[in-house]
């Protein structure tokens, strides 16, 4: 590829104009009640959505995956800092590592 | 008696950034070592350092680069590259949709542009589960910064000291973000049903689009846009009452 320059550019571009239309357009604006129920919703659609299945392969580990994903569960529900949550994720990812 | 204050003024800009930073902490912890992965990758796959190095700060986006230099790597044609991009982003277009309506209405165009340039999943999910109405853009701001720096370090470290870590402790951080989602997703499904049965929705339905053979075809940007989409009309149809967590 001889534009390599040019790629990033573009690629950077394309990636840009989904984050900037929507902010900056609809920040001064009311929207209609149903619109604005789903735009409240939208954040825990995409969560759930980016959670399941992707945590499955992010070790390249099934298992230690499970187990990663277990502690922080158990550790979230336990209302530690997020922070801590994700050491003991990775912890927990690194220990099913060993094990299996 | 004009000067009382209001409750929106009790954050003050500075206080509003440092937050935004504070709130940043985990974010990092997972940009940096999935930074590193990609600037290694990237070595390896024989993209030139400084075109790395720009991909990191022009693009900023983690699935973009990383499916970017694979594709890259394959030969992949120029407009195809764009393009798949291009998709694997729309889901932003729904964020930010979504974070418009959460920062101080009337904030300047010009700033929110260039607050939007630091939507990422992961920014993007911070600021929508803070507990006040309206963030600060100074909040954005710190939240942005921090997350874009400990991306940007991260990939030259992954460049110029290619050796990094021991292999099992970076696969192991690759499920760093995942975990930071479900520290975000748990308290407020403590606090709402209707949060808890929307986010296991989107789980059954990604799931579903993931594992259904025809299906698969599809990139994961658009399933998750898709998944996102169905769930949270869902949610808006079955809840409309609903105040957000």
């Amino acid at each position: 590829m001889d534009n390599l320059w040019l790629l990033v550019l573009l690629m950077g571009i394309v990636t840009f104009i989904p984050r900037i239309l929507p902010l900056t357009f609809l920040n001064n604006m009311r929207l209609p009640r149903f619109l604005n129920s789903f735009l409240r919703f939208v954040p825990f659609a995409a969560l759930g959505a980016l959670i399941f299945p992707g945590i499955l392969t992010s070790t390249g580990n099934t298992t230690s995956a499970l187990v990663g994903g277990t502690v922080s569960l158990l550790l979230a529900f336990k209302r530690v800092n997020i922070t801590l949550v994700v050491f003991g994720g990775i912890l927990g990812a690194y220990l099913g590592g060993l094990l299996w | 008696m004009k000067n009382l204050a209001k409750p929106v003024l009790l954050q003050t800009r500075y206080s509003a950034f440092t937050d935004g930073l504070k709130a940043a902490i985990p974010i990092a912890i997972g940009y940096i070592p999935i930074g590193i992965t990609f600037g290694l990758l990237a070595r390896s796959a024989g993209i030139p350092d400084y075109i790395t190095v720009m991909m990191s700060l022009i693009i900023f986006a983690g699935a973009s680069q990383f499916v970017g230099i694979n594709l890259i790597a394959l030969g992949t044609s120029f407009w195809e590259i764009i393009l798949t991009t291009f998709i694997l982003n729309l889901r932003h277009l729904l964020m930010s949709a979504s974070l418009s309506q959460k920062v101080v209405p009337e904030t300047s165009k010009g700033i929110l542009a260039l607050l939007s340039f630091g939507i990422t999943d992961e920014t993007f999910m911070v600021a929508s589960f803070r507990e006040e109405d309206h963030l600060k853009p100074e909040f954005l701001a710190g939240l942005n910064l921090l997350a874009f720096s400990a991306w940007n370090v991260g990939t030259w470290i992954g460049i110029f000291l290619s050796a990094g870590l021991p292999e099992a402790v970076k696969t192991s951080m690759g499920i760093a973000l995942y975990v930071m989602f479900i520290g975000l997703l748990v308290p407020s499904c403590r606090r709402s049903k209707a949060t808890l049965f929307i986010a296991l929705l989107a789980m059954a339905v990604h799931g579903f689009l993931h594992y259904t053979p025809s299906i698969t075809l599809l990139s994961t940007g658009l399933k998750i846009v898709i998944t996102t989409i169905i769930t949270a009309l869902m949610g808006a149809i079955i809840f409309p009452e609903e105040e957000s967590a």
